[in-house]
């Protein structure tokens, strides 16, 4: 067992990152053009990744499988983004933020990096706003805040429910400026197929061009993964369609160590699934948390419709438990609650799912103001279900959203293979066991403005790099490996279709690797991916040849899939405590909150891949000085 | 769970962008009627797959009606009879037992098909790099509350930025203009004080929508009614505005 070094500088936390900036090398601007850097994703982090670095002038080279990098899945972040402004003179600071995101973590994040968020979600606000995105703003002009979860402070930027659509919108149009000015080379409908590593070194990939089916060979000085998150193993998700987990799985089978892969998140207000065609699940803000009170009746089997069930009969059950935090309490808890209340059959008809209700809200503040805060999320609710939220209160259950384990990264976002680094929801570093709800677009935004255009020129600045040219028998051998398995994907010709097979691996691990995990279901699902993935490779359907062809996409995806989640599955067996979204039923309080093991599992795991045989175990030791350790409550 | 209903398809098949296209007839049966749209071509693409026939391709992604890839001509109009919603909103207690559907891509010169309902929409993007942007270097940005924005015209500003991108609005005009989404964005940049020192983007940016092939606006007022996100074409008229001044003005 491998131990690993974060590379965090020395000194007092709040101090690390300045002193960090000041102690890194530095690149000539002169010399920066002759610098190429590959960047894959063009979410919140790539695309911010690719303007900045493209300002500062290296020769920057972006990948997206998408037509356009606006479609990339931040566009669909709904909520906010946190900031420790402390507009609203409500006792938030840098210190409070940080304090928040380590303890909503639950104590399993690095406390440098988290620190680093918190110093530069400030900057992140002053920058948007020159760009042009434009925030809520209140009557006087100045920008409106409002609540979210695991916080008492309002510090939660906002758009509208459309605020990744503004962000993305932001960073996309930077990112233009710079393919117009050429700093930025933009390649659309160019999917990472493979990670080429020389020298020990990532020295460039492999991508698909997705309307020809042409693979290309593409060298560069350091290779940036900005590609998200991996939360569509579970194949029902809020995800996009084409979320998947592959440049982050090459880039693992070429070295890169895995990190924490069970910490994943059910976020706890998304609309019930209806049917086997499903093929989504639709989320619903967490701001609407704000307003919205969520309640089961009190007696199990009362199938009452929910205006005829009396106020004395229905549970408010988090207003209850956690009186401080209320509904706001963080979203593991407000998940795992809802599964309790369901298993006790106390979910709606009998069903998965709970109230979350308006009509006090409605009552109080009037229709006007409740349809101004959240007036599209209604519009949404109804589309999807029929039924309008203003009159019923509107019916919700958790769903899997959001993958705080992602690729191993130290201080600098530097991967466990030199010249690879990873950013935003792909990496691991900064939520822990449980992201904080609108943390998510601060860190990606964190990540692409205010990290990696310092230490990547610090990583440049610190090794001497060899050219590399594309003829390169590291080229070669993984041009040919990805031609192999395409071939070998459209020569199967089963009888199954490719969703079939990601539909049985989604309720595998969504049953045993879910909202809760123990030890006989983990060795089941292990038991059981493989035998799945055998019968893919034999008996899978994907017809048509290696040109354009989405279903040969498709395929390709879910074929990493099935090997990660046996990753992910190994991952939530070997970590015997609960901690955030890790929810091992054997490690629970008494009131049946998650129960850490401190003293044997504070640490990051990161997984090495092992040609197919057990991954190997190496870990990162985390030291909470400036957040003691405690068990969480938000009693 | 909820009722079925059985529809016949005209679905637009076209292999690539040089095949001359046509139309193929399919059967829909038992749909269930809270499948959205895309679901329901799903259904269909799970069965012309297990038939080793290729699937009707179709660009989609979010399926929450914000990422912008979605959209077709549902029986002549841009993403279906209800308005303000994509394609990916769209579901099928919208549509009767025994419809017939006729589905096609958006169609415009400068969208061309790349194969079924695919269309390749990279125009929109070489029109934003010719100005849709306030050039601010990562860094340099001031205080974001040092400067107040006028609540109203934050409003009409996010409302103008609230454009998908998806350009239903050019296959709904006559004159396949892309007038709409792209003064969507000048509006959204003209109406706060941090667009006004580039406020010449707007000659660039109509400029390239020009080169582009798009056609003029003549005012049809297809777009709005077509606009899933409900953009207005007043944005077009301060468009114009904006462009007559800024020619004018050194």
């Amino acid at each position: 067992m491998g131990k690993l070094k974060s590379n965090e500088p020395s000194g007092p936390v709040e101090e690390k990152w300045e002193k960090h900036k000041f102690d890194m090398k530095l690149v000539n601007p002169a010399n920066k053009r002759k610098i190429k850097i590959i960047v894959v994703g063009t979410g919140l982090a790539g695309a911010s990744a690719s303007a900045s670095l493209g300002e500062l002038g290296y020769n920057v080279h972006t990948f997206t499988y998408h037509e356009s990098s606006r479609r990339a899945h931040s566009i669909a972040a709904q909520g906010g983004i946190n900031a420790a402004k402390n507009y609203c003179n409500d006792g938030d600071s840098v210190q409070r933020l940080f304090y928040d995101t380590v303890k909503g973590g639950d104590f399993r994040a690095r406390e440098s990096n988290v620190h680093r968020l918190a110093e530069n979600s400030v900057k992140i606000i002053d920058h948007c706003v020159a760009q042009g995105v434009p925030f809520a703003r209140e009557y006087g002009g100045l920008l409106d805040n409002r609540s979210f979860g695991g916080a008492q402070v309002s510090r939660t930027f906002y758009a509208k429910g459309q605020t990744g659509q503004q962000l993305l919108l932001g960073a996309y149009q930077a990112m233009m400026k710079e393919v117009e000015r050429k700093t930025v080379t933009l390649h659309t409908r160019s999917e990472m197929m493979d990670l080429v590593v020389v020298d020990g070194k990532a020295r460039g990939i492999i991508t698909r061009n997705l309307l020809t089916g042409e693979l290309e060979k593409h060298a560069a000085d350091a290779v940036i993964l900005a590609t998200g998150g991996y939360g569509n193993v579970f194949y029902l998700s809020t995800n996009a369609m084409a979320c998947n987990v592959t440049s982050t799985w090459r880039a693992h089978k070429k070295g890169a160590f895995f990190a924490n892969p069970c910490y994943t998140q059910i976020h706890p207000t998304c609309i019930p699934v209806k049917g086997d065609y499903q093929s989504k699940l639709t989320l619903m803000s967490e701001s609407l948390r704000n307003d919205g009170r969520v309640w089961v009746p009190k007696a199990a089997g009362d199938h009452r419709d929910p205006q005829d069930i009396p106020e004395e009969e229905r549970d408010y059950y988090l207003e209850r438990k956690y009186p401080s935090f209320g509904n706001l309490v963080p979203r593991d808890l407000a998940s795992r609650n809802a599964k309790e209340q369901t298993d006790l059959g106390k979910g709606i008809k009998g069903g998965l799912a709970v109230y979350l209700d308006f009509e006090d809200s409605i009552n109080r503040l009037g229709k006007d103001t409740i349809e101004a805060r959240y007036g599209n999320l209604f519009d949404m609710y109804q589309q999807i279900t029929g039924t309008n939220p203003y009159q019923s209160p509107m019916m919700i259950y958790p769903a899997v959203h959001y993958t705080m384990g992602g690729l191993w990264v130290d201080y600098n976002l530097e991967s466990s293979i030199p010249g690879l680094h990873v950013l935003g929801e792909a990496n691991f570093s900064d939520h822990g066991a449980n992201r904080l709800g609108a943390s998510a677009l601060m860190q990606g935004l964190s990540d692409g403005y205010f990290v990696i255009p310092n230490t990547i020129g610090h990583y440049f600045g610190s090794n001497t790099l060899g050219k590399v040219s594309t003829d390169a028998p590291e080229f070669d051998q993984a041009i040919n490996d990805v031609q192999e398995r395409i071939q070998k994907l459209i020569s199967i010709k089963g009888s199954k279709t490719v969703d079939h097979f990601h539909r049985e691996l989604g309720l595998l691990v969504w049953d045993k690797c879910g909202m809760a995990r123990d030890k006989a279901g983990l060795k089941e699902a292990l038991k059981r991916i493989p035998e799945i993935r055998a019968e893919f490779w034999d008996n899978v359907s994907v017809p048509g040849d290696g040109q354009f062809n989405q279903t040969l996409e498709k395929a390709g995806r879910v074929a990493d899939f099935l090997e990660f989640g046996e990753l992910m599955c190994q991952d939530a067996l070997h970590r015997e405590e609960s901690c955030g979204g890790h929810f091992r039923t054997e490690h629970q309080t008494k009131e049946g909150e998650a129960l850490r093991n401190d003293d044997d599992f504070c640490f990051v795991s990161a997984w090495e891949y092992n040609d197919g045989k057990k991954a190997k175990l190496n870990t990162e030791d985390l030291k909470f000085k400036d957040v003691p350790l405690s068990q969480r409550s938000y009693k | 769970m909820g009722e079925t209903i059985t529809l016949t398809l005209k679905v637009w098949r076209q292999k690539n962008a040089s095949d001359a296209g046509h139309f193929e007839i399919y059967k829909a049966k038992d749909i269930n009627i809270n499948m959205s749209f895309l679901e329901m071509l799903d259904v269909i693409n799970d069965t012309l797959t297990l038939n080793n026939q290729m699937p009707i391709a179709f660009d989609h992604d979010c399926r929450e009606g914000i990422c912008g890839s979605c959209g077709a001509m549902v029986n002549g109009v841009a993403h279906g009879p209800v308005s303000g919603v994509t394609l990916c909103q769209l579901h099928m207690r919208s549509f009767s037992d025994g419809d017939t559907i006729v589905i096609e891509p958006f169609r415009a010169k400068s969208l061309p098909v790349i194969q079924d309902l695919v269309i390749d929409r990279t125009a929109f993007d070489r029109i934003i790099a010719k100005g849709g942007y306030i050039s601010v270097k990562t860094g340099s940005a001031p205080e974001a509350n040092d400067t107040p924005i006028k609540k109203k015209n934050a409003d009409s500003s996010f409302d103008a930025a609230a454009c998908i991108g998806c350009s239903a609005c050019v296959a709904a005009c006559p004159n396949a203009s892309a007038s709409l989404f792209v003064s969507a964005k000048v509006a959204h940049l003209a109406l706060l004080p941090q667009g006004h020192a580039e406020k010449k983007r707007v000659l660039a940016m109509v400029d390239q929508m020009d080169e582009e092939g798009f056609g003029g606006c003549s005012n049809a007022y297809q777009c709005e009614s077509a606009c899933p996100k409900s953009i207005k074409v007043e944005n077009i008229a301060r468009m114009n505005r904006e462009y007559i001044k800024q020619k004018v003005s050194k």
